[in-house]
């Protein structure tokens, strides 16, 4: 048995992390959903420039790891006099390296709209943005939940590299209460439901949507 | 009769994988655990396998500092283990080295993966209850480290909002925010990176043993060791609790090297800033 | 920036070494991850009372949890309770038991993607559920999960890089060992380490692709 001890007279610390690694994952979500939608339209839109910079803006970021970018953030911008600390370093991060992952969830959503939709649409005298708002989004979003909610599970989990940035994030937390506790297992045991508070419902819903979607289809 | 093949079918597969997983786990083990044979006292064991692991640090210039040139561990830390090892075993080359931080050393130590921890460790009463120690082979304390032209000139300049640096598992994260409650203290994993952070800006001063200290100023000179030391951190090479044998043949050690003036002569070869 | 200084042959060796320890590690781990994920992939696909809900726990909470944490947890907890690795083997173990959750998951939806009427199909010409599930079920399924898995391959090589919060020296850590020296260096060394990553994971997210098309 875990010894409760440990949660109780630390507990202060465990929702400073908790909501820190919220925090972060929240602006995460929502800076990722932003730059991921524009580089999504980048890679449909015709355009061959827009194509390239949202390929390779994409096929660049999926393919390294998240930590390069946090570091490089952290400590290479301020050898050209760009400062940001270790929150600011590690979301932003967390931002370009999720965006790359959504960008392909939407385009996937918008391209598995029939293209004979948009021409019926059309034909039946609706606009392109008239198309695009009333048929295809509302369609494109109903698939593309399920994935967004996968990315941000994700990046609940990829927050916890802001650990290593030293920005007070759950395990940075669990890591200090550690160090003065000298007990790590029980300590760990706690962090790890704090997160579990916060993925397994995500994930929960996920798999529901995705088995509601299923069954749509 | 479906129900009853299926049965079967998961029993020999549940048999098979279970062989599979076993057998992977099984060798995992038997790679994990060469270096751990208890029931033996610790020297024997040495003089036995004849060659000493020292848990030593890799970014700690003067005392353990990896040259990416060579692969080769350098520093106060690595000669004074190399002089131990000659004095127990008859020969410098039998002392091995494994990078540790302060956060892995003792792990690493308690599994046997090393003998012994020359790694800038301080004497501590709680780590006392998890490792042996041996006599002081250094005397330290905790300064901090500021660019040249900082404001902060001593610890009594930290003020509410000052972001120190620290690593973590380290007791100077411990002190700075007992002797200077107000300041902000991040920690990260190891010095490398704490000073890599310190020059990228992201605090206002670095706090751990001066040697260390003097350390990072001897690799860029723009940065200073300001103020008096604020605490004591005597060094001790740790090994195995409950090793009485191989403290003692370490003290031993230590004192011949402290009468024959060979300690002196690494202190000088190292430590130059001596203030 | 001092591209010149940062790239020394030494350096670069430096950089090279580490990234075989990570190239190392990810295969080591993806190898160990498979047998394991396959072993409770199937136990779940088939049902088997007891075994199946509680690999499907496992899996549910490993899943949720960052890697980081796994890693944390293997090398500073566990020894807590008497079970202790090497740094390398520590990172071995975590990528294997988060990876494993991951691919079991891939392994079962492969196996879930075979429509029940083959097995019926295969059982009524005559084959024991064995035979069906060896012949009929296995070969198509495996040719579904391979793009997935070649794709959790890519995460695993990434994620690698986590464990320079325990010290295994690989490509990270050693570009920070260099970084630590100049700060000059850091710019350059981590275009380089972006690179190297970047070059083998992209030759397999191409061939992940490739594959998907064969198989769709």
């Amino acid at each position: 048995m875990p010894d409760f001890s440990i949660l109780t007279e630390n507990w202060d610390m465990y929702i400073k992390g908790f909501f820190i690694t919220i925090y972060t994952s929240l602006i995460g979500l929502i800076g990722s959903f932003i730059l991921g939608t524009i580089l999504a339209i980048f890679r449909i839109a015709p355009f061959k420039p827009f194509n390239w910079i949202g390929t390779i803006y994409i096929e660049f970021f999926r393919n390294i790891p998240l930590l390069i970018i946090a570091f490089f953030l952290f400590t290479a911008l301020p050898t050209i006099n760009m400062q940001l600390d270790g929150f600011q370093a590690g979301t932003l991060a967390l931002i370009i390296y999720t965006s790359a992952f959504i960008a392909e969830a939407i385009r996937a959503g918008i391209l598995s709209i029939p293209k004979g939709q948009t021409e019926a649409a059309r034909s039946s005298g609706l606009t392109y943005t008239q198309t695009m708002r009333y048929i295809i989004l509302p369609q494109a979003i109903k698939i593309v939940i399920p994935p967004l909610g996968n990315q941000f599970i994700n990046l609940v989990k990829n927050s916890s590299i802001l650990t290593i940035l030293a920005a007070g994030d759950l395990m940075y937390q669990a890591d200090l209460i550690s160090t003065r506790t000298f007990v790590t297992f029980d300590v760990y045991i706690f962090v790890a439901i704090f997160y579990l508070v916060i993925t397994i419902p995500l994930s929960t819903g996920v798999n529901y949507l995705e088995k509601r979607l299923a069954r749509s289809n | 009769m479906f129900k009853k093949k299926k049965g079967l079918l998961t029993v020999l597969l549940l048999a098979m994988l279970s062989v599979l997983v076993l057998s992977a786990c099984g060798s995992k083990d038997s790679s994990g655990d060469q270096s751990k044979e208890s029931g033996k006292n610790a020297l024997e064991a040495i003089k036995e396998k004849d060659k000493i692991v020292f848990g030593v640090k890799n970014d700690t210039r003067l005392f353990g500092l990896k040259d990416p040139k060579t692969g080769n561990i350098e520093g106060f830390d690595i000669d004074i283990a190399k002089e131990i090892a000659k004095i127990i075993l008859g020969d410098e080359s039998k002392a091995e080295f494994k990078e540790v931080t302060s956060k892995t050393r003792i792990p690493l130590l308690q599994k046997g993966d090393i003998d012994a921890i020359v790694a800038t460790m301080t004497i501590t009463e709680e780590r006392k209850k998890e490792v042996d120690f041996s006599d002081v082979y250094f005397e330290a304390g905790q300064a901090l480290l500021v660019k040249k032209g900082s404001p902060i000139k001593s610890i009594d300049d930290i003020k509410k909002g000052t972001k120190v640096l620290a690593v973590k598992g380290s007791t100077s994260a411990v002190n700075i925010r007992e002797k200077a409650p107000d300041a902000t203290v991040l920690e990260f994993e190891n010095y490398a990176e704490a000073f890599t952070a310190l020059k990228a800006g992201q605090g206002d001063t670095l706090t751990t043993d001066n040697a260390i200290l003097y350390g990072m100023v001897d690799e860029d000179p723009n940065y200073q060791v300001v103020g008096d030391i604020f605490t004591d951190e005597p060094y001790g090479i740790a090994v195995k609790k409950d090793s009485p044998e191989l403290v003692q043949a370490i003290n031993d050690a230590l004192k011949e090297l402290k009468d024959n003036g060979k300690y002196d002569e690494l202190y000088k070869k190292w430590i130059k800033t001596s203030n | 920036m001092d591209f010149a200084g940062a790239y020394s042959p030494d350096h670069l060796k430096f950089l090279l070494d580490g990234f075989f320890v990570t190239l190392k590690v990810a295969i080591i781990s993806i190898i160990a991850s498979f047998v394991i994920a396959a072993f409770v992939g199937i136990i779940r696909y088939t049902k088997i009372p007891i075994l199946s809900q509680i690999f499907a726990v496992i899996v549910e909470i490993v899943r949720n949890l960052p890697l980081l944490l796994i890693i944390f947890f293997t090398f500073f907890a566990l020894p807590e309770i008497g079970i202790e690795m090497s740094i390398e083997m520590a990172a071995i173990v975590a990528l294997t038991i988060f990876e494993s959750s991951m691919i079991s998951e891939i392994i079962r939806s492969g196996l879930n993607s075979i429509e029940k009427g083959q097995i019926e199909a295969g059982r009524s010409s005559g084959l024991t559920y064995t035979q069906t599930l060896w012949h009929i079920v296995l070969p198509q399924a495996l040719r579904r999960m391979v793009p997935p898995i070649v794709s959790q391959f890519i995460s695993l090589l990434k994620d690698t890089s986590l464990a320079v919060v325990i010290a295994l020296p690989e490509l990270m850590h050693n570009a920070q060992v260099i970084n630590a020296q100049n700060v000059n260096f850091i710019i350059p060394i981590f275009i380089l380490a972006a690179f190297m990553y970047w070059a083998v994971n992209y030759t397999l997210s191409i061939i992940a692709r490739k594959l998907e098309l064969k198989t769709s």
